[in-house]
């Protein structure tokens, strides 16, 4: 069913339950707004978006306004112009004008809005909040100097993540988004998931940068700085330089890399074809062994502190594998180091990630197989982003470039764990071919694709049938999650193998990546790296020869000793941290 | 008229506990008539006294219990919240009279088809939670509440529960969010509460004093309720006097009575009276030229204020105007919840000015900034709350203004004096 109503005397069909300012804005009227989000709930708060609709008193917010039959609305007046304008001033002397050296300077919804209404000069006395900024987490800064109270990030941490780190605390202008009282961000349940800076307007919530320490690290002439790059930045970061979401950058970003002084360029993506080797022995070692079931993958560093954080009792089921970042971290300060005869201690390994969580991953203390750190930095897309512009790399133009060969090759399953249910799809090719020892006639696992939060199937492997589920999404995860651990309980079986990503989406999707960082963009994205998979010769992680050389000459067997020691990890039971924060 | 169609009548200071004493007094009639009628019955009963909600919108209580959406089970609650500077009528009624409002909810839940019910009480006041639970066990024991009411096989649970002290949770829909444990924001309307309210249940928020009039009318009929006070806002009032008057305290008047009559009654105004605010600290503040209104909703209405939760204080001469505009101000910036941007700066830049007129330091640009102020929180406001700083703010500066700007004009030349 749909409606019919006049915008600005401009007459517009839309479906039933579509807002006023959805409708406005298919008779092409942009309604200014400062809490809303296309991907969140409208909650009404900013109070820019107000209409007048004939015959009803006042203004309405048109955000939480159902269009009606035969309504007219009207979104300009003198009125509603001086009344947006009065609460952009409003807001606008309450924040510090720092906008030139601010992280959001140009993606600043606050300062477009500002720019749009043409605010030159304040009425208002200016104030400031004078909060202290809470650097204390690896992965995300919070500024609630600048912060609006939209709530968009108590939504993404509360509902959609469930994660609960943050909230909304004092009252009128005092109120601010803050972690329980006595936590910072570094010490609360946040799992740096980075959702809550991806939908911050303003520079309120944003990543810890690293880039003056790896700028450092490249001027340093001692130093050999090599790189490595997550699969879901490859089709994110050309948006950054004015390319389409989707758009496949990976040979630029190996010339960029090169050009702004990186010594050596890797691919996660080789080491994805790695852990799914690792993975996929470890699964059928279980189906041999007839469990413990599920398996539940461990890429998303997220995923895995929420994991420790609320549910540790399903941390035996989680893989042991490290995320395919550690796994090249240790295997450049060990393999390449040794094969290149340099002694690690000069090797500055730097990952390019789409995420915040990444971030926390590389600093926590077990990730040194190599008797070093063995991820010193990691940036993520926004910041590899600023340095080339710092660099004066004209992105868009480079020359497509080769990687550096011994751990860059990769496959089309590799490319797609930057979507969610890629891990899936990817360890379902190897798993398949290497138990049944026959051909994969259909290589395309359609069922565990897409953007939805939640995704089950049951594949048939010569005969068994294994029960797969695919979330990304934390607060998706749950549902699984929930189900899993009352199945586990009754010792009664629920799945045979499951992926969890922490964001929504999977790694395309995360924390890190350019902004706007929207649901529609993140299906652009993941578009782009299934395109790429159809598009390369090799698609099963397990026939990348790379991979296969450095098992043979290297780490003998997937599973062997050597290969857990430098590849596969062990998790921490964070209870505690979760029920001191509650 | 009759002595028990006031509350008054019912209010037993040295043992309101006593339940043996409110049932002497004429307690529990009115459960006892109800029981005898259908749901319909009660409501119509309620629509013909005319009774209007004491909390300070004024709605007609008999069409809100109409309202209640049908198919689910729905929530009765008391709004207990009672937050309003100057008003302290329902803290009056609760320490005195608890079973008539436990009895006025029982009626309303009869009436609505509610099994459970609840008490907000305003989380400053600890001592009247406690009273008011132990209130619902003797209530209970008595066989007046919970399980088959006098044998009549309908069953009406209470439980009381405090707030934390925030004045927007007053307002029913942030007071229900704050019930289910949620942060104290008022929600949109529609849906309103009785179609979609406590936990998506429909529900009904009544205010302690409209509660406590419901037993008065189903024991007496809606006629003699009807019979008192103004046509079309009839029966008794509690009016909250405050600030100088002669003998502060709670007084019940039929509605429509004229203030002059009301200040009267209370020993008069101490000194010269200067000014006046009805109806709490978002009601205007008027001149002397109050004293021949009527305290009734729609004359009040008519007068360009709101008679509110009948809050009265008294100001004389002795009282600075740009102080009443720092409290004021102050109080709004204090108590906005945050949720939305126009409340929450706004009332922070009112306060900011306002207190910069107070401290001596005010711009005469602030008082048409102030008035803009208001112009966007008006106009922009997510709840009531936001929008009715107006009424205060542009009454002190409409009628006092001229004290207001004087004031400045002396602190700007006492200082350069003493520069």
């Amino acid at each position: 069913m749909s409606v019919s109503l006049t915008v600005d005397g401009n007459k517009v069909t839309v479906p039933d339950h579509t807002s006023v300012l959805e409708a406005a804005a298919a008779a092409h009227i942009s309604i200014p707004t400062l809490c809303r989000h296309e991907d969140l709930v409208p909650k009404g708060a900013c109070g820019m978006c107000i209409v007048k609709i004939g015959g009803q008193t006042g203004f309405k917010r048109s955000c939480v306004t159902e269009a009606r039959e035969g309504m007219s609305v009207w979104t300009s007046s003198p009125e509603i112009r001086d009344i947006r304008r009065g609460i952009l001033e409003l807001v606008l002397a309450a924040h510090p004008a720092d906008c030139l050296q601010c992280i959001k300077h140009g993606k600043c919804e606050l300062q477009t809005l500002a720019e749009r209404f043409e605010i030159r000069d304040l009425h208002y006395d200016r104030y400031t909040r004078g909060l202290p900024v809470d650097q204390t987490s690896l992965g995300i800064v919070r500024d609630m100097n600048k912060c609006i109270g939209c709530g968009r990030c108590v939504e993404m941490c509360n509902e959609t993540q469930t994660v609960a780190s943050i909230f909304f605390r004092g009252r009128g202008a005092d109120t601010i988004v803050a972690p329980t009282i006595g936590k910072s961000m570094g010490d609360s349940v946040c799992v740096n998931c980075g959702q809550c800076v991806v939908y911050c307007p303003v520079g309120a919530l944003y990543e810890r940068e690293q880039i003056d320490e790896v700028w450092k690290a490249i001027d340093d002439p001692d130093k050999i700085v090599v790189a490595q790059i997550a699969p879901a930045v490859r089709v994110a970061i050309g948006e950054e330089f004015g390319l389409e979401p989707g758009e496949l950058c990976i040979g630029k970003l190996y010339s960029a890399l090169k050009g702004m002084g990186v010594d050596v360029v890797f691919d996660t993506n080789f080491s994805a074809d790695l852990t799914i080797l690792e993975e996929g022995t470890e699964l059928l070692g279980r189906i041999r062994e007839g469990g413990p079931f599920p398996l539940i993958t461990s890429c998303s560093p997220g995923w895995i502190k929420f994991c420790e954080t609320f549910y540790p009792e399903l941390l035996g089921n989680v893989s042991s594998c490290k995320s395919p970042q550690q796994m090249l971290g240790a295997l450049i300060k060990t393999y390449y180091a040794t094969q290149r005869e340099i002694d690690p201690a000069r090797l500055v390994s730097l990952s390019i990630m789409p995420c915040t969580a990444k971030k926390f991953e590389a600093r926590r203390p077990e990730m040194n197989a190599s008797g070093l750190c063995d991820v010193d930095f990691v940036l993520t897309t926004r910041e590899i982003a600023r340095m080339f512009r710092q660099a004066g790399i004209c992105f868009a133009d480079l020359d497509e470039s080769a990687p550096d060969p011994l751990l860059s090759g990769y496959t089309g399953a590799a490319t797609i764990f930057g979507a969610s249910g890629g891990v899936m799809e990817a360890a379902l090719r190897t798993a398949y071919e290497l138990a049944t020892g026959k051909s994969l006639a259909r290589i395309d696992f359609s069922e565990v694709r897409g953007m939805q939060g939640v995704k089950e199937a049951t594949v048939d492997m010569d005969g068994l049938a294994v029960k797969i589920a695919v979330t990304n999404g934390l607060g998706n995860a749950r549902k699984i999650l929930d189900t899993i651990s009352a199945a586990n309980k009754l010792g009664k079986p629920s799945y045979h193998f499951v992926e969890i990503m922490a964001c929504s989406g999977g790694c395309i999707g995360g924390g890190g990546q350019p902004l706007p960082n929207t649901q529609a963009k993140r299906a652009r994205r993941m578009e782009g790296l299934y395109m790429e998979d159809r598009g390369l010769a090799l698609r099963k992680s397990h026939e990348n020869p790379e991979v296969k050389r450095i098992y043979a000459e290297f780490l003998g067997s997937p599973g062997s000793s050597l290969a857990h020691k430098l590849l596969h990890t062990s998790y921490l039971d964070r209870r505690e941290a979760a029920s001191a924060s509650s | 008229m009759n002595e028990r169609s006031r509350i008054s009548h019912f209010a037993n200071s040295e043992a309101p506990l006593d339940i043996a004493r409110y049932i002497e007094s004429g307690g529990y009639v009115g459960l006892m008539a109800a029981l005898g009628k259908t749901s319909a019955e009660v409501i119509g009963v309620v629509k013909n006294s005319g009774l209007r909600g004491r909390g300070g919108a004024g709605f007609p209580t008999g069409l809100k219990w109409e309202s209640v959406a049908a198919g689910e089970q729905p929530y009765l609650v008391c709004n207990a919240d009672e937050g309003e500077p100057g008003t302290f009528k329902d803290r009056f009624i609760l320490e005195r009279a608890p079973y008539l409002v436990l009895e006025g909810m029982t009626i309303a839940a009869l009436a609505i088809g509610a099994r459970e019910g609840y008490i907000y009480v305003r989380g400053e006041y600890p001592e009247i939670a406690k009273m008011l639970a132990l209130a619902t066990e003797k209530a209970k024991a008595r066989g007046y509440l919970g399980n088959d009411i006098l044998s009549s096989g309908f069953s009406f649970d209470v439980a009381v529960r405090v707030g934390g002290g925030s004045y927007v949770v007053g307002d029913e829909t942030a007071l229900l969010n704050s019930l289910m444990g949620n942060r104290g924001y008022p929600m949109l309307k529609p849906p309103f509460p009785t179609e979609k309210g406590l936990w998506g249940k429909p529900t009904v928020v009544n205010n302690v004093e409209t509660l406590a009039y419901v037993p008065i009318i189903l024991g007496l009929g809606a006629q003699a309720f009807a019979s008192i006070g103004s046509v079309n806002c009839p029966g008794y009032k509690l009016f909250s006097l405050s600030g100088h008057v002669a003998n502060p305290g709670v007084y019940e008047f039929p509605m429509g009575t004229r203030l002059r009559d009301v200040l009267e009654k209370a020993g008069g105004v101490t000194g010269t009276l200067k000014a006046i605010q009805i109806g709490g600290t978002a009601g205007p503040i008027f001149g002397p030229a109050a004293l021949d209104y009527n305290l009734d909703f729609p004359s009040m209405q008519k007068a360009g204020g709101a008679l509110g939760s009948g809050a009265i204080v008294a100001m004389n001469t002795s009282v600075n105007m740009a102080h009443v505009l720092e409290v004021t101000m102050r109080f709004f910036a204090q108590e906005s919840c945050g949720q939305c941007f126009p409340c929450r700066y706004g009332t922070r830049q009112l306060d900011y000015m306002a207190h910069r007129i107070a401290l001596g330091l005010g711009k005469v640009e602030y008082l048409d900034l102030m008035r803009e102020t208001a112009t966007v929180m008006v106009g922009a406001s997510f709840c009531p709350f936001g929008q009715s700083v107006a009424l205060p703010l542009k009454s002190l500066l409409d009628e006092f203004g001229d004290e207001i700007v004087s004031f400045m004009t002396e602190q700007q030349y006492l200082k350069e004096v003493s520069e």
